[in-house]
């Protein structure tokens, strides 16, 4: 029987995971180095970059892999986290913490106000309402016309930490991203292997089975709805530093269609996959940009291409390889 | 006020009729095939471009418009066959990340094409000027020759929806494709024939409306939101919902812009009512679709969510 073949064992797909996540995460630490010597500093910039949409990709992965919620919406809560951070320091409240903390509540009842009405819903009519949505946070910022509306508002300073600017200097505010990358990192890996972790898969599984077992999908999905959204505001948070200028661009829904492409360019439900996916997806863009002005043109036919003929994205193409070899 | 009401509710038709021509083929293909299609604001944009090339080219806006179709048909057809078909049976996912790498592909192609400066089409001669409504109104002729052709291609797709043989077939696969197919049906040729008429219908609103706006290569995208906003009221699959959809958001947008913060004033000081009413405004159609969501998940007019 079942119970006599039962041997205890750790979760065997995580563990390869993990290991290529931390792998990954040393190579990030490696980057500042490599870069001063190479004595380009604005590539420094472009690190940092490509580590807060990390952060963006992976918060989005823990609903769509792992919720099965095609959010096309995102970009919005990146909108929240960029602008928490020039709104707040205009009044004078420059400390991250605090502008983390005002991102994290706006975003909330965003997400608990959207969320509840597009849970309602589902497949096709989900995506599109979560695009609307994303889309009305979009005019929003548009017509707030104090804070320079569709031309974005630059900031006069980085946030503070505690009351010190060293964010100013780019190598620390690397190292700060990377910092919450790998915090944030260790709670979704927490919340994926948690009991609620588990009933948000099985849920993905099979809802009706799910509901018959007790457990309401809605309350599971809205709640990982919720964190997602908080999640992806920070990665906002520290993109406003990284480029010292917000603006309702930051939310546009090319923007959410990016974070999508990011996600399943690294493998969906896999979260290291989606960190390896904004890394990949931004690099793509940096490469095709210095080679083309058309980059816009190649990376779409890349992205038909990806879908026709891999769909699980690079891990697909990395365990098939492997697969083959074995 | 009144003549201000009036010319206001021209113009949401005007803009609702536009939305139907798009959304009428988005709401099809999504409740017969249930495929999301980003790039069906792309469509709307390249036939705008197809008749600036082509009046251009012939010196005449009709011959334009007449050659249009043919190159609206051949687009629709190659889209259809070359990617979309391959997407029928794959998730949703993959098809929203398909048909964004299309949006880019186009969006780029128009500019390596026609450049980034839009374009202008001149208004047809006998289109032109302007005609009284009410005492001093005045309204553009071209703009009710929009109206008038958007409300008879939506009484030819109802004819042709619920009295003829291809139209049953089309509300039959939107209630139970595999049903139609187990009938002997050959659903990969009614799909091309469903595709490949919203594209020709999308390509054909983005025609007309050439003349009144400048043609460029952002004009796909934020029409592309406003339609799916009228599909999901309206309902998936469904032409009728579609059509009030249309009309409703595209009254909404351009009476809540004007007469929103009119309204507004009568509560609040006149400076707080200007800025929340330009702050509300673009809101104002999201927020309806919230509401009417909020009741019916499934749209006015959706048989299942």
């Amino acid at each position: 029987m079942t119970a006599a073949t039962a041997v205890p064992t750790r979760a065997p797909a995580l563990a390869p995971r993990l290991k290529a996540a931390l792998v990954l995460f040393v190579l990030f630490a490696l980057v500042p180095p490599v870069v001063m010597a190479a004595d380009d500093p604005f590539l420094i910039l472009i690190a940092t970059r490509i580590l807060a949409y990390a952060i963006a990709a992976m918060a989005l992965d823990l609903i769509l892999g792992y919720g099965a919620m095609v959010s096309f919406g995102h970009a919005a809560y990146l909108g929240f986290g960029t602008y928490a951070v020039a709104i707040l320091s205009s009044y004078g409240v420059t400390d991250i913490f605090v502008q983390m903390l005002g991102a994290v509540l706006v975003s909330a009842l965003f997400a608990l106000v959207t969320g509840a009405i597009s849970l309602r819903t589902r497949g096709v009519y989900f995506i599109m309402i979560t695009l609307a949505f994303g889309q009305m946070a979009f005019f929003f910022f548009i017509s707030l016309s104090a804070y320079g509306g569709d031309d974005g508002y630059g900031l006069s300073q980085r946030s503070t930490v505690l009351g010190s600017a060293i964010l100013e200097n780019d190598v620390t505010l690397y190292y700060a991203t990377l910092a919450v990358l790998i915090a944030l990192f260790a709670l979704c890996h927490r919340i994926v292997g948690s009991r609620f972790g588990r009933v948000l898969t099985g849920i993905r599984e099979n809802p009706v089975r799910m509901e018959a077992i007790g457990f309401s999908p809605f309350r599971y999905q809205l709640t990982a709805f919720v964190i997602s959204g908080c999640m992806t505001s920070l990665a906002g948070v520290l993109l406003a530093n990284q480029a010292e200028f917000v603006s309702p661009a930051f939310m546009s829904w090319h923007r959410s269609g990016e974070l999508i492409v990011m996600v399943v360019l690294g493998g969906i439900g896999t979260l290291t996959g989606a960190i390896g996916g904004a890394v990949a997806a931004l690099l793509l863009e940096e490469v095709l940009g210095m080679l083309t002005e058309h980059w816009q043109l190649w990376f779409g036919i890349f992205l038909v291409l990806m879908v026709l003929f891999s769909p699980r994205g690079i891990t697909g193409l990395v365990e098939q390889m492997r697969g083959r070899r074995e | 006020m009144a003549n201000l009401f009036v010319l206001q509710l021209l113009n949401g038709l005007q803009l609702g009729v536009l939305l139907f021509l798009i959304a009428a083929g988005l709401t099809l293909v999504f409740g017969i095939m249930d495929v999301v299609n980003l790039a069906h604001g792309v469509l709307y944009m390249v036939g705008a471009y197809f008749l600036a090339t082509f009046a251009a080219l012939t010196g005449s806006f009709w011959w334009g418009l007449l050659l249009m179709f043919p190159a609206a048909i051949v687009v629709g057809l190659v889209l259809e066959v070359v990617v979309i078909r391959r997407l029928y049976a794959r998730s949703h996912l993959d098809q929203v990340l398909a048909t964004f790498g299309l949006v880019m592909i186009a969006n780029e192609t128009v500019k390596i094409v026609w450049g980034v400066s839009p374009l202008s089409v001149p208004t047809p001669e006998i289109l032109s000027g302007s005609v009284p409504l009410m005492g001093p109104l005045q309204y553009p002729v071209y703009r009710i020759a929009i109206i008038v052709t958007g409300l008879a291609v939506a009484g030819g797709l109802y004819l042709v929806i619920n009295h003829t043989r291809i139209g049953m077939l089309l509300r039959a696969g939107a209630t139970n494709r595999t049903m139609v197919s187990a009938l002997g049906i050959d659903i990969g040729k009614l799909f091309a024939i469903v595709f490949t008429l919203g594209a020709v219908l999308a390509c054909f609103a983005g025609a007309l409306v050439a003349p009144i706006l400048s043609v460029d290569t952002g004009m796909g995208e934020s029409v592309l939101i406003l339609t799916f906003v009228v599909v999901v009221i309206g309902g998936i699959g469904s032409i009728k919902g579609a059509f009030l959809g249309a009309i409703l958001v595209a009254v909404v947008d351009t009476i809540g812009g004007v007469f929103g913060p009119i309204l507004l004033r009568s509560v609040l000081d006149p400076a707080a009512a200007g800025q929340t009413g330009r702050m509300l405004a673009p809101m104002l159609v999201y927020i309806l679709m919230a509401a009417i969501l909020f009741a019916r998940p499934a749209g006015l007019f959706g048989g299942r969510a």
